[in-house]
């Protein structure tokens, strides 16, 4: 323990004192916590870190060309994405793990003091607070959709502190065009990027957020019937397997090893940011190509002889991305886990917002702390199902080849230790 | 009146009404809508539903209308269109069934609390008032039914849901409330009630969707529709077995 803060001294001498200490009590505390086994460390060491020097995030931040990355769904794997291209000119500092909130934050911002960029993951609650400490070059904002009834206020509220905590700021927003509620929150922004990336969830957007009118949406545009607030022109577009850059130059976006449209969006909005930092999109993707699963998710998993590929599906929006994941024949069977702990929140009845017809005519397994709840849903939805106790159960009652897994948060966390991923 | 409007198997179809989902959609309350469609088909209705948007009128000669839960200013959106629209009071007043949750339950009264605004008209179709609380109410709830309703002969089952609202709402002599609370707040901290019921109009705190953990009050409504007072031949083991995990989960 004493050698992990001789050896950081060097590192922090740049630091004022107080500062340096709240960095190595971060550490020696993360170092304990992971000798305990608790978890990787980083959230409870940056939790007293920062608790020993409020301002740490900014210091460890100040004289860094920093990246926010905020959403509802698609930020960690954004995050990784633009962490990939940004590699292109330096080196990069990342809360690559998804820890999103500022202990963790500031966790990662001190485990690597030497990078000149920074590309974070922020929390959507503390997106405007983040954006004050560390005066990024560019914030990009994916989507708003709902998630955790029994927690977030509602979905427009989000957007509201977003715009207010944005209004003004000097960082380049690169958002989408195609969500009025981020487009809402980009608003009081002065230097926007307008990136058509596409809504497949569009229930948290019938309502105008400007005036309350109910939001037309002919074909791919979209405007209020009573006021002002519309649709802004995009300058860089995701369209089916390409993207379009501004001068108009497609680049194939089919070489992505991570699947789905939601990850095409995620990997059009990320060129659009390297962009900001000079990295040619085609150099972007290509190093964006190379991403092959982040924290698990999209990861393959030889188990009890079958292949579980791990998709992760939080809400409804989540979910809707998922479905268009699933594929192979008919008789390819789909796993499906939903918890209802914490950090999944403790109310189901999103699981009624989700359209599981789609999944009508497949091998249905159903496991997780919410089996239940998901065995109704189903059952209503008119999709065969069976219910099993745990993964290793359902997995030894499908054929052998390849295992669809779609689950939530916690559900998705424990599915992966279990199997080793 | 309930003679003249009881729906009879193969006449027409059921219409099923769901009020302004892009207001008034927050929690789940699509599922309602699905699971009155699965067991009214079970019934042997043809069911036609019909989701109405905020910019567009509410049919007043549908069977069941649903109005479900939202924030404070999709409320307030939502009670001013409704104000204006006629469909909804027409509705009622043919004795139609009604089913309203959370913040749809708490426009139907005499007034609500709108965090803007303040004090706001609300429908007046349920005596009863809707304040600020002071504590969110979030988690299970677990309520007695009254015992005035009665599905296939006996007694409505338990209540069983999740709530998640700051409000109050209190009774007027008008109603009964739907249920006495045994676990969480319903009509708010301290109030001791779920919901209210007059005639054919229910209104409740509980989503989960509240037809999901309650199958039995979704056939009190198919029966309030149809003239129909039984049970539903749906085979109700997963929602048996929902509701049993879910009462066991707040204790005895």
């Amino acid at each position: 323990m004493s050698t992990a803060v001789a050896a950081d001294s060097g590192q922090t001498g740049d630091l004022p004192a107080r500062a340096r200490v709240a960095v190595a009590a971060g550490k020696v505390t993360g170092a304990v916590s992971r000798a305990a086994g608790r978890g990787s460390g980083a959230v409870i060491g940056g939790r007293v870190a920062l608790r020993l020097d409020p301002e740490l995030l900014a210091r460890l931040t100040a004289g860094r060309e920093c990246v926010l990355v905020s959403a509802t769904n698609g930020k960690t794997t954004t995050t990784r994405l633009i962490a990939e291209a940004l590699r292109a000119v330096g080196q990069v500092a990342s809360n690559a793990l998804g820890a999103n909130m500022p202990a963790g934050i500031t966790a990662a911002m001190a485990q690597d003091r030497e990078a000149q960029y920074a590309v974070i993951e922020v929390d959507e609650k503390y997106l405007p607070g983040v954006a004050r400490q560390t005066k990024p070059k560019a914030i990009a904002l994916l989507n708003l959709s709902r998630d955790q009834l029994d927690r977030a206020a509602e979905t427009r509220m989000m957007a509201q502190r977003w715009r207010d905590g944005l209004a003004g700021t000097e960082a380049t927003v690169v958002a989408n065009a195609d969500d009025p509620l981020v487009v809402w929150a980009a608003g009081l922004a002065p230097n926007v990027v307008w990136v058509a990336a596409g809504q497949a969830w569009q229930e948290d957007a019938w309502s105008c957020p400007q005036c309350g009118g109910v939001l037309k949406r002919p074909g791919q545009d979209w405007m209020c019937a009573s006021c002002d607030f519309r649709r802004p022109t995009p300058t860089w577009l995701l369209e089916g397997e390409a993207l379009r850059d501004p001068f108009g130059v497609r680049i194939g976006l089919t070489g992505l090893k991570l699947p789905g449209r939601a990850n095409r969006a995620n990997a059009t909005t990320a060129a659009a940011v390297a962009a900001i930092f000079g990295v040619d999109p085609q150099v972007a993707v290509h190093r964006m190509e190379q991403v092959t699963a982040v924290a698990g998710r999209y990861d393959t998993v030889q188990y009890r002889g079958r292949a579980l590929r791990l998709l992760l599906a939080k809400n409804p929006a989540g979910w809707l991305e998922t479905f268009d994941l699933v594929t192979g024949g008919a008789d390819h069977p789909v796993l499906l886990s939903v918890n209802a702990l914490g950090a999944d929140g403790t109310d189901t009845s999103w699981l009624w917002d989700v359209d599981y017809t789609r999944l009508a005519g497949r091998p249905v397994l159903v496991i997780g702390q919410r089996r239940l709840d998901l065995a109704v849903r189903l059952q209503v939805a008119g999709v065969e199902f069976s219910v099993y106790d745990d993964v290793d159960a359902a997995v030894d009652a499908a054929p052998e080849g390849l295992i669809d897994v779609i689950a939530n948060y916690t559900a998705f966390q424990q599915v992966r230790q279990r199997v080793g991923a | 009146m309930t003679v003249a409007t009881a729906r009879r198997l193969g006449e027409s179809a059921l219409r099923i009404v769901w009020i302004y989902p892009d207001l008034l959609s927050t929690y789940g309350d699509q599922g309602n809508a699905l699971i009155l469609a699965y067991r009214a088909a079970a019934r042997g209705h043809r069911v036609e539903r019909i989701d109405v948007r905020s910019d567009q009128t509410v049919p007043m000669d549908a069977d069941i209308y649903l109005i479900g839960g939202g924030e404070d200013r999709p409320q307030r959106l939502a009670a001013e269109r409704l104000r204006r629209d006629p469909g909804l009071g027409r509705a009622a007043d043919r004795g139609a069934a009604i089913l309203a949750v959370c913040a749809g339950f708490q426009l139907l009264g005499h007034t609500f609390y709108d965090e803007q605004e303040g004090v706001l008209p609300g429908l007046g179709l349920i005596d009863a008032t809707s304040h600020r609380g002071t504590v969110r109410c979030v988690g299970e709830v677990v309520a007695d039914p009254d015992p005035g309703l009665t599905v296939g002969g006996a007694s409505l089952p338990t209540l069983t849901g999740f709530e998640n609202h700051m409000g109050t709402t209190l009774l007027g002599p008008g109603v009964r409330a739907l249920g006495t609370v045994r676990v969480g707040n319903g009509n708010g901290a301290g109030a001791g009630t779920d919901g209210a019921y007059v005639g054919k109009i229910a209104g409740t705190y509980l989503h989960g969707p509240v037809l999901a953990r309650n199958p039995a009050l979704a056939d009190l409504l198919l029966g309030w529709a149809d003239g129909n007072s039984g049970r539903s031949p749906v085979d109700d083991d997963w929602h048996l077995k929902l509701r049993a995990e879910r009462l066991a989960a707040v204790g005895p």
